[in-house]
């Protein structure tokens, strides 16, 4: 059963049409990737889909559960079980970590410590620590997975978890999502790498705004890595590919 | 007895009372509680008719192991308080203080600070004021004092006011710096409803080498008015120094940040940065994402600010 289904959606932001007709659907419990040239709207449909400001003006409908969340706040959506993980996850002064995961996870220490000893993180030593420009980039990545785990969500968005980590985190990347697909929780991962896309059940793949294929992620990565990444015409991909909706 | 145990209760203190190796100072408007020194630390009070004049001399070379506890309330109405602290640690001496300022009433209050402290050569002082008010915002605050760090001396303040309402707090205070000295002034404040919120904190770095750090975290939720005026002036070579201002806006306040540094010395440094605005809305949508409501969110990011 499709947990989120999108229908004949378009964005607008200052009078210009950022995504458009995109249909698709996602099956509870499984992996689907996102993916695309630089700019195709892939981080776009992200923040459309958690309902970001700056990404509310739109036509068409989102359904999560078969039921339309377009009007819903984020914190509205994030009740429901849906969030997102940021590309660049934000810093935040003084805020420590524990307080940080206890966001997402309440009072629950040993939960907030498993958390992050499945992004490879030692509790002890940063629990005490500020999510703040102290931490490098990837290790606040790992602590926003952390608060992803710590969350539980029914459908979560992974905005390019694998940009900007070394090997050793990518492993992470990957044990977390399918830790999170192993607890029942849907993963859409925007990614522009080939491994990570081999992981997924399902790939979308956008182009210009529009969603112009979805097929397993292997097919997909494949195509993804001969036409997308050596494709000579910026966001317009070949005609015969352009879906017809 | 009484008050002793009001204010102890306030404060959330525990153990310091009856225990002889620990100094300690309980006031409640201009009247002496109870006091108690310790090997090495001369302590000298008197009521007089507008406030209470305070004495506390740390010997040379003595390390004062418990920290001192200081106590200042104004536990009835329509109450002026006034405290004239003079505070010397003695070359090569170590102190720390917990200052406790309890203004519990919903009536006008007024508490004002007048200090001259010296910490002589090799020197250490360290200062936490913590600030307990009510929920009114009746209280005037007004803690000011002059401060002189000798050649290698260490000196660190943490002034607090995050409890209760603030009312008006004007801290006003000025760093003598010598050669080798080391300084670090840390205020968090946050206000509420017509709050009014003026930090004066100035620093001279007059010796080689002489180190100071000013920092402020400031919010200023609802119609509260903020304003810090920070100047560090370097005077000498190697002096280092950094001005740090953060003021988080929520409702209709206002914020004013004037940081101000002057070098006199080609071989000394000083740095400023100041953040004011509202709530980031990176930062507020990723908490919500997490599910926390607007008001939750922002009430995270402002504890993690004055953390």
């Amino acid at each position: 059963m499709a947990i989120l289904s999108i229908d004949k959606f378009k964005l607008f932001k200052s009078g210009k049409i950022l995504l458009e007709d995109i249909s698709l659907e996602v099956e509870a419990g499984t992996i689907c990737a996102l993916v695309g040239p630089n700019g195709a709207g892939k981080s776009t449909l992200a923040y459309a889909l958690m309902g970001l400001e700056g990404y509310r003006e739109i036509s068409g409908d989102i359904f999560f559960d078969g039921k339309s969340i377009k009007k819903l706040s984020v914190s509205q959506r994030a009740k429901l079980g849906i969030t997102l993980a940021w590309q660049e996850p934000a810093r935040f002064q003084g805020l420590k970590v524990k307080d940080y995961l206890g966001a997402s996870a309440g009072k629950n220490q040993e939960e907030i410590s498993d958390a992050l000893r499945r992004v490879g993180l030692s509790p002890e030593k940063y629990l005490p620590r500020a999510v703040d420009k102290n931490l490098s980039g990837g290790e606040r990545k790992r602590i926003e997975l952390a608060s992803i785990i710590c969350m539980k969500p029914r459908l979560v968005i992974l905005d390019e978890p694998d940009s900007g980590v070394d090997v050793e985190a990518l492993k992470k990347v990957f044990e977390v999502m399918g830790y999170l697909k192993s607890i029942g929780t849907t993963v859409i991962v925007i990614t522009h790498n080939v491994q990570v896309l081999k992981q997924a059940d399902l790939a979308f793949l956008l182009c210009d705004g529009k969603l112009i294929d979805e097929s397993k992620g292997e097919d997909v990565a494949e195509y993804f890595k001969n036409r997308c990444l050596t494709c000579p015409h910026k966001n317009k991909p070949r005609e015969s590919k352009i879906k017809k909706i | 007895m009484k008050e002793i145990n009001e204010l102890l209760n306030l404060a959330k203190i525990e153990g310091v009372l009856g225990d002889k190796e620990t100094a300690s100072i309980f006031i409640d408007n201009n009247k002496i509680l109870s006091s108690n020194g310790v090997e090495g630390l001369v302590l000298k009070l008197k009521e007089q008719k507008d406030g209470v004049d305070i004495s506390v001399r740390v010997l040379p070379g003595v390390i004062i192991k418990k920290p001192v506890h200081f106590c200042f309330g104004i536990l009835h109405k329509s109450r002026v308080q006034k405290i004239n602290m003079n505070i010397v640690i003695g070359k090569g001496a170590s102190m720390n203080v917990f200052s406790h300022c309890i203004f519990p009433k919903n009536d006008p209050s007024k508490h004002l600070m007048e200090g001259k402290i010296k910490i002589e050569e090799d020197g250490t002082f360290r200062y936490f004021e913590k600030h307990i008010h009510s929920e009114k915002g009746m209280s005037k605050v007004y803690p000011h004092a002059t401060v002189k760090i000798g050649k290698g001396a260490r000196f660190r303040t943490d002034f607090e006011l995050i409890g209760g309402r603030v009312g008006l707090i004007d801290i006003d205070y000025d760093l003598f710096c010598e050669a080798d000295s080391s300084s670090d002034f840390i205020t968090k404040i946050s206000g509420r409803g017509k709050d009014i919120i003026n930090i004066r904190e100035r620093a001279v770095l007059l010796g080689e080498n002489a180190k100071a750090v000013l920092r402020s975290r400031i919010a200023a939720r609802d119609e509260t008015k903020a304003e810090v005026y920070n100047k560090i002036t370097a005077k000498a070579a190697g002096a280092f120094g950094h001005v740090d201002c953060t003021e988080i806006l929520q409702g209709n306040g206002k914020v004013k940040a004037y940081p101000e540094v002057e070098v006199l010395h080609p071989l000394a440094r000083v740095t400023h940065e100041a953040n004011l605005g509202g709530v980031d809305n990176r930062q507020l949508e990723t908490l919500m994402a997490r599910g926390l409501s607007k008001i939750q969110a922002e009430d995270l990011i402002i504890k993690g600010v004055l953390s």
